[in-house]
């Protein structure tokens, strides 16, 4: 009975092949395959491949979006740069325009103040010879009139004529 | 011990119903198994999707330790297939047998020489197949008389060979498996004492059975892409 299980052949005992079951087993493997493909491998495959594609581009977009942030990046420091610079140069200039501006106001204070002084000087001047003018005139004819008081006491007659010679000799020669 | 087989004749072909029975079971829980997990497909994957990934992954690194990705691409559904379909069968024998009237109804479908010789000639026969439409008929023909032209009788009897032992193999470590679960089963297990000393024994060679089942599947699929890369492959 034992020795009977074990023997090739005896698993089917009966005479000459299954021709039947090869052919089934055939027939059912290949619609098997062809069903599997079509149902499942197929759609999973698809999946597969899908995410691959997926996971590839979301890489690449990693990658693009990266070097846009560093262009980005560079743009914005050179921009930073820039405003920083212009910034310095308004700043360079107000500097400059304030030290022009301040020498400007102090020359024109000193040329103002130089005009005042000027003018002061001349009005002192002219208000000084006026004065010198008055005093000479004044001078002049108190002179006169000491000269006249002192004349009229000392005076004789013979030294007048020669005074008044004298005078009119004087006014000649003058004019 | 010995069971008799349904066998029926149809149309001047011999059926074995029971292998019949088990080949239409095995097929058809692989692709409830395969349509089942693949149903809602996402791209993040859940549960049984990345179970099926992994199988897919996994025939895919075994073609690709064998042949080009290029070449070795159009075999993977095959290649899938095939190591589902034999894991199935494998593991459909194992937990139990259904004997109805000394006739052995359920057991696994490649525990049949005639099945799992049908699938080593398919894949053999496919290899031809690919060998002559990948590389043309010329160089499919010279691959028989190199390196030496006295090699010749030696290739074709390697062919024969491939699928005689790609077949066997599997049959006969199947087989065997089954043989001594009925053995322990229906053998020793006559009686309560019988019953609890074949109950240890059985588990083990049920686990181990399991681990063989599993191992002739992986190699099958593995032998399948080797014999499809020594065809195929223009380089080696």
């Amino acid at each position: 009975m034992l020795t009977n299980s074990f023997v090739l052949g005896a698993a089917a005992a009966h005479s000459g092949v299954n021709w039947g079951d090869i052919i089934f087993q055939l027939f059912m493997f290949i619609i098997l395959m062809v069903l599997l493909k079509i149902f499942a491998w197929g759609p999973l495959m698809g999946i597969m491949k899908q995410r691959e594609d997926h996971v590839a581009g979301e890489i690449s977009a990693a990658e693009q979006s990266r070097v846009e942030a560093k262009k980005l990046l560079e743009e914005q420091r050179s921009l930073l740069k820039e405003a920083r610079s212009e910034a310095q140069g308004l700043i360079e200039n107000a500097k400059k325009q304030g030290d022009i501006q301040r020498e400007e106001i102090i020359a024109v204070a000193r040329t103002e103040a130089e005009r005042i002084k000027e003018s002061a000087k001349l009005e002192i001047e002219q208000q000084k010879e006026k004065a010198v003018a008055a005093i000479r005139e004044q001078v002049a004819s108190l002179s006169v009139l000491i000269a006249s008081k002192v004349i009229e006491k000392e005076l004789n007659a013979a030294d007048q004529d020669k005074l008044i010679n004298e005078y009119i000799q004087e006014a000649g020669e003058k004019r | 011990m010995h069971h008799e087989a349904p066998i029926v004749t149809f149309l001047g072909l011999q059926f074995n119903l029971a292998n019949i029975l088990m080949i239409t079971i095995a097929s058809a829980i692989v692709f409830l198994l395969a349509v089942l997990s693949t149903r809602r497909l996402a791209m993040k994957p859940t549960g049984m999707q990345n179970f099926m990934e992994w199988v897919m992954d996994f025939v895919k690194n075994i073609i690709n330790s064998t042949m080009d990705w290029k070449d070795g691409g159009r075999f993977h559904i095959l290649g899938i297939t095939i190591i589902m379909y034999i894991f199935v069968s494998n593991m459909l024998g194992l937990p139990f047998s259904i004997v109805v009237d000394g006739v052995l109804w359920w057991k696994s479908p490649t525990a049949d020489p005639a099945v799992t010789l049908t699938l080593a000639t398919l894949i053999v026969g496919l290899s031809h197949y690919y060998g002559v439409k990948m590389k043309g008929a010329g160089a499919y023909g010279r691959e028989f008389f190199k390196p030496f032209w006295f090699m010749f009788p030696i290739k074709i009897i390697e062919e024969f060979a491939n699928t005689l032992t790609l077949g066997l193999r599997l049959y006969g470590n199947i087989y065997a498996g089954e043989i001594l679960l009925s053995l322990l089963a229906a053998g020793l297990a006559t009686g309560v004492g019988g019953t609890l000393a074949a109950a240890l024994p059985m588990l083990v060679w049920q686990g181990f059975s399991v681990f063989v089942g599993a191992i002739q599947s992986f190699i099958f699929c593995m032998l399948t892409m080797v014999y499809l890369a020594h065809k195929v492959s223009s380089d080696h």
